[in-house]
């Protein structure tokens, strides 16, 4: 049976991304509940440090008067810039060759089965290994840093971009076919707009797997950036140290999801609205 | 003038033994010659079209246009599919343009056929916001803004109600009149065959070849519901009853499987 006359909807593409969970993140009636529960939880820390009065644990004051000091002596902002340039660098490079294997992988499956081996090795290595490795292997430098993390992360982009490749609507590519476009074309208006959810998805598991692992990469073997500051604060047992950079730090990626991917998101599905 | 030989065309079916889809197809079309094949469900329809519009090269036989064998090169085959199969993602009107290239000229002719199919006013509205009717008119004005030479059309107006799609025929008929185009049309609707064909070239079942061509001499404009098409329909179903056996069993002439 055919569908009945005049149904509207085209076929429905990649239907896996994080919209529905985005759509609940923006309207703007619940804007003030966020604000609640940013204030509830700075209650509670308050309330806790009162509580324990332990230099373990110092309020909430204590960290921002120290966020003001680390940042007015440029260590914070210095640090930071090292960290995010790292991240930057470790997820552009783990994005690109990510999509780049798993675009060949879901397309050719003799490639698939001669990788998918590796595949699921990759998946499997503690980071804390390939680290090490890398380490070991290309000595305590900041390329082997930005490759660890970049291993770390592949095989994950692999396996998301993979995914969307084998679902690639074979239909809309036999209209390219038939109409001759050119190969260029063919990819970036036929063929790279249905990756985009998994492209989507990727990018954003990827970023918040790579902020972990770059500060653990600092901290095992480079002499700066927020992981190298975090382990010198852990020596010290500065704890609002700690604290402070893990407020900045959490801010900033906050920052990047909504002003960077969640925007860009919302620009490359907007036909779909 | 194309000019299809195909001596045998095997596919792989389900169980992956080869099924011979086509075999001993000679058919010929005249430059600016509409063409409709008909013939019943199963018997290699759409595989032609793919095979004539290079779809599906694992073919043996030839396939030529203007004397040439066409290769990869050839820009000037449209096709449309049975479902419209329009870019979700890009609107109508760049769904049209991608298709050309972008020159300027091209941009008119895209606007113009858009204009003249009654779509002005959703260039930039997405696919996924229009009906079923208006989806095939982009894939119509996608089909005619390269100027084919040949246009390949594989039951385009399937599951359309009737008057949307008798008017998508009249749109068809229009703008192949003023392109020029050789149209081959397949359909299992002989009705449909009918309305649009000046001529008719009937496939058997599997493997399909041509069994019966039928040049029409009906006056255009022609609708499957003309008398004229009526009393052909139920004369050719009188003297070929065996031949569209397959073909009759669809009472109100206009489809819905």
């Amino acid at each position: 049976m055919k569908a009945g006359a005049d149904d509207s909807a085209p076929w429905p593409v990649a239907p896996m991304s994080a919209r529905p969970a985005l759509r609940r993140l923006r309207p703007q009636g619940d804007g003030w509940l966020r604000a609640a529960s940013l204030a509830a939880f700075l209650a509670l820390w308050q309330l806790a440090a009162w509580l324990f009065a332990s230099s373990t644990l110092p309020p909430p004051a204590t960290v921002f008067t120290r966020i003001a000091a680390e940042t007015a002596s440029l260590a914070l902002p210095t640090h930071l810039a090292i960290t995010l340039a790292r991240v930057a660098v470790a997820f552009g490079l783990a994005m690109a060759l990510g999509a780049t294997i798993g675009i060949a992988m879901g397309r050719w499956r003799r490639l698939d089965a001669l990788l998918d081996g590796w595949l699921v090795l990759g998946l499997n290595i503690p980071a804390l290994v390939t680290i090490i490795l890398c380490y070991v292997w290309f000595g305590l430098n900041d390329a082997a840093a930005i490759v660890a993390v970049a291993l770390n992360k592949i095989p994950t982009v692999v396996v998301t971009v993979r995914e969307g490749a084998r679902a690639v609507d074979a239909r809309l590519m036999q209209v390219a076919h038939a109409y001759r476009l050119p190969r260029l074309r063919t990819f970036t208006r036929v063929y790279l707009p249905q990756l985009v959810p998994y492209l989507m998805a990727a990018a954003r598991s990827g970023l918040s797997l790579i902020w972990k692992i770059v500060l653990v990469v600092e901290l095992l073997g480079r002499s700066n950036g927020v992981g190298f500051q975090l382990n010198m604060f852990f020596q010290l047992f500065d704890i609002a140290g700690i604290l402070a950079y893990t407020l900045v730090f959490a801010a900033v990626v906050l920052v990047v999801e909504a002003a960077v991917l969640r925007p860009l998101e919302r620009r490359l599905t907007r036909w779909r609205s | 003038m194309l000019d299809i030989a195909i001596d045998r065309k095997t596919y792989p079916d389900r169980a992956g033994a080869p099924h011979l889809a086509l075999a001993g197809l000679h058919l010929e079309a005249a430059p600016g010659e509409f063409v409709c094949v008909v013939g019943p469900s199963g018997c290699g329809k759409s595989t032609l079209l793919n095979v004539v519009g290079g779809l599906d090269r694992d073919v043996e036989g030839r396939v030529r246009l203007g004397g040439a064998p066409f290769a990869d090169s050839t820009h000037d085959i449209g096709f449309m599919f049975q479902e419209p199969r329009l870019m979700p993602w890009l609107t109508v009107l760049e769904n049209v343009l991608l298709v050309t290239d972008a020159s300027a000229a091209a941009q008119r002719r895209a606007r113009e056929l858009l204009a003249a199919m009654g779509l002005a006013d959703v260039l930039d509205a997405y696919p996924g916001r229009l009906s079923g009717g208006m989806q095939r008119r982009v894939a119509l004005a996608r089909a005619f803004v390269i100027e084919p030479k040949l246009l390949l059309m594989d039951e385009p107006f399937v599951s359309l109600d009737v008057p949307t799609a008798n008017r998508l025929r009249a749109m068809l008929v229009e703008q192949w009149q003023r392109s020029g185009a050789t149209v081959l049309f397949v359909t299992h609707d002989l009705r449909e065959a009918l309305a649009l064909a000046d001529r008719i070239c009937f496939l058997s079942a599997a493997p399909g070849r041509v069994v019966l061509e039928l040049p029409l001499a009906l006056a255009r404009p022609r609708a499957p519901d003309d008398a004229a098409v009526q009393a052909l329909h139920a004369e050719l179903l009188a003297r070929h009853p065996e031949l569209l056996a397959g073909l009759a069993s669809d009472p109100d002439g206009t489809k819905d499987e």
